[in-house]
């Protein structure tokens, strides 16, 4: 190690830099925690997530439902039918604590924004040429964090997701059994699209439709449908921060829209009159 | 010609300090014009690498205001006017003197990778290769090893984890030989467990610093990522894998 690298290894942050990195992490670690803070108050709430034919993406799928609380679906329409009774009291009576690890683990894991609580949460590093916090012994993703290779997997549960929340979609088309359209609809519908365009643009995707392979005109010398969908999946993959922050801010948009006409505060325009 | 300061570091691998310079810039100077300045009329000993001055040669390569650039291709407009410029060898190999640095330590992790190996020839004796199935390596050969990559990675600057990972630089090189459709070695093994693939976290500086603009993350590194979970970390593939090898087995 020579003198210069003595000298900018002896604090956190320590840098020559004189632009303002500190923005983009700043931002993103406050936006993401925005994020949490909205849909774990969103989940601890319970209430307040159907209304007509409108499910929030929060909390589907249902699969149990307590009808005694304000603004929640049928019965008919959990999965698994009413509220066990055998739940703790000491924990909220949410069918969103079902669902959440879903999506959550696959962004948890996902490259995208790997990179960015590794630079705003935990600083290594917090911006690039600057110091990181102090590390007895870095391991990076070889020890505890080997849990990100299940990357794979979570994007098989976020696909799923994805089939659910369409069904949930088209299945607000149709208010007592009458075909209509809504204000709710076209924000759910959208939300489905941008969810598809970030799911489908992950890396792990990408690798699986033609990344893995190095041949894709093999054996034969024609294109095949691996390269034609991989080419595709490659531009969704070049802008996948954009497509990670959009979908995420419009699935909490998407339920406080649905939460504040189910309350009364918002009105919903809709073919249906009601 | 206006004159503006600027901060060079001045040293060896012992000892050094930053040392200021008053240079007359003019339009469209780049830091390397104003370095060879100094050398001109203020310290003919400073010491500086450099060649084409056209960003294609990766010789120039030090930090201006703490950013890791190529001198050449960094304009002096690029800084508010009255912005000290300071300019410094890269951090994370050996000063030699000056802005110079001992680079070697990447010509020896070239050496550990496995060549190009490729197939037996098809019955005509000519190797064929379709541009779909080479543009995704013909992005990786734009690299022109100016290593701001190798000095921007944390955990070679920071962390100094020389000994375990071989840097962006050299994922890139063999990502280029992993997806080239006529080669034949495996390096999955050595990538995971020689090479270093799981202690870079992605947190893209060495996408960020690149002068030739490589999608050194996105096209490179998390694709061998991913190929390294196919080898190690996925069960389903790896009972796939056992069924299949049983399947052809005699016993």
């Amino acid at each position: 190690m020579n003198k210069l690298q003595e000298e900018s290894n002896l604090a956190s942050f320590a840098t020559m830099r004189t632009d303002r990195w500190w923005i983009e992490p700043l931002w993103t670690g406050a936006g993401f925690l925005c994020f949490v803070i909205y849909t774990t108050w969103a989940m601890i709430q319970a209430n307040h997530y159907f209304v007509g034919s409108y499910l929030s993406p929060l909390y589907s799928p249902l699969l149990f439902v307590d009808p005694s609380a304000a603004g929640s679906a049928p019965v008919h329409h959990a999965w698994f039918g009413a509220w066990p009774s055998w739940w703790p009291s000491f924990i909220p009576a949410s069918p969103a604590i079902f669902i959440l690890f879903g999506p959550l683990s696959f962004r948890l894991t996902c490259y995208y924004y790997r990179k960015f609580y590794y630079r705003a949460y935990f600083g290594t590093p917090p911006g690039c040429a600057v110091a990181p916090i102090p590390q007895k012994n870095y391991k990076g993703e070889t020890a505890f964090l080997l849990f990100q290779n299940f990357h794979r997997y979570t994007l098989y549960i976020a696909l799923a997701y994805i089939a659910v929340l369409f069904y949930d979609a088209v299945i607000s088309l149709f208010r007592d059994g009458v075909l209509g359209v809504g204000v709710g609809s076209l924000i759910m519908f959208v939300n489905v699209g941008l969810l598809c365009c970030y799911t489908l643009g992950c890396h792990a995707y990408r690798h699986l439709v033609g990344g893995r392979l190095d041949c894709f005109s093999c054996p034969k010398g024609q294109e095949s449908l691996y390269h034609r969908i991989w080419e595709k999946v490659s531009c969704l993959n070049s802008k996948h921060m954009f497509w990670a922050w959009v979908s995420m801010i419009w699935v909490g948009f998407t339920d406080f829209y649905i939460r504040m006409v189910s309350m009364g505060v918002f009105h919903d325009f809709n073919t249906w009159g009601h | 010609m206006a004159e503006r300061k600027f901060r060079v570091w001045r040293g060896d691998s012992q000892q050094g300090q930053f040392v200021e310079y008053d240079v007359e810039v003019g339009p469209g100077m780049v830091v390397l014009d104003v370095i060879h300045r100094i050398q001109a009329r203020q310290a003919s000993d400073l010491a500086a690498r450099w060649n084409c001055k056209a960003g294609k040669c990766g010789s120039c390569s030090v930090e201006i205001n703490g950013k890791p650039r190529l001198g050449c291709m960094t304009r002096l407009n690029q800084f508010t006017p009255d912005e000290m410029i300071s300019i410094r060898p890269l951090k994370t190999f050996p000063v030699i003197k000056d802005l110079v640095t001992d680079v070697k330590w990447n010509f020896e992790q070239n050496k550990r990778i496995a060549p190009f190996k490729p197939g037996p020839r098809p019955a005509d004796g000519n190797y064929r290769m379709y541009q779909r199935d080479v543009e995704r390596v013909q992005e990786f050969r734009k690299c022109i090893e100016c290593y701001l990559c190798q000095n921007v990675c944390h955990v070679l600057r920071d962390h100094d984890k020389k000994d375990k990972f071989v840097g962006p630089r050299f994922m890139i090189r063999l990502a280029s030989l992993e997806m080239h459709p006529l080669d034949q070695e495996d390096r999955i093994g050595k990538i995971k467990d020689e090479f270093g693939s799981g202690l870079c976290n992605i947190t893209r500086c060495c996408t960020d610093v690149c002068p030739e603009h490589i999608q050194i993350t996105d096209n490179g590194i998390i694709p061998l990522k991913e190929r390294v979970v196919d080898r190690f970390y996925d069960p389903i593939l790896w009972l796939i894998r056992k069924i299949l090898a049983r399947g052809q087995s005699p016993c």
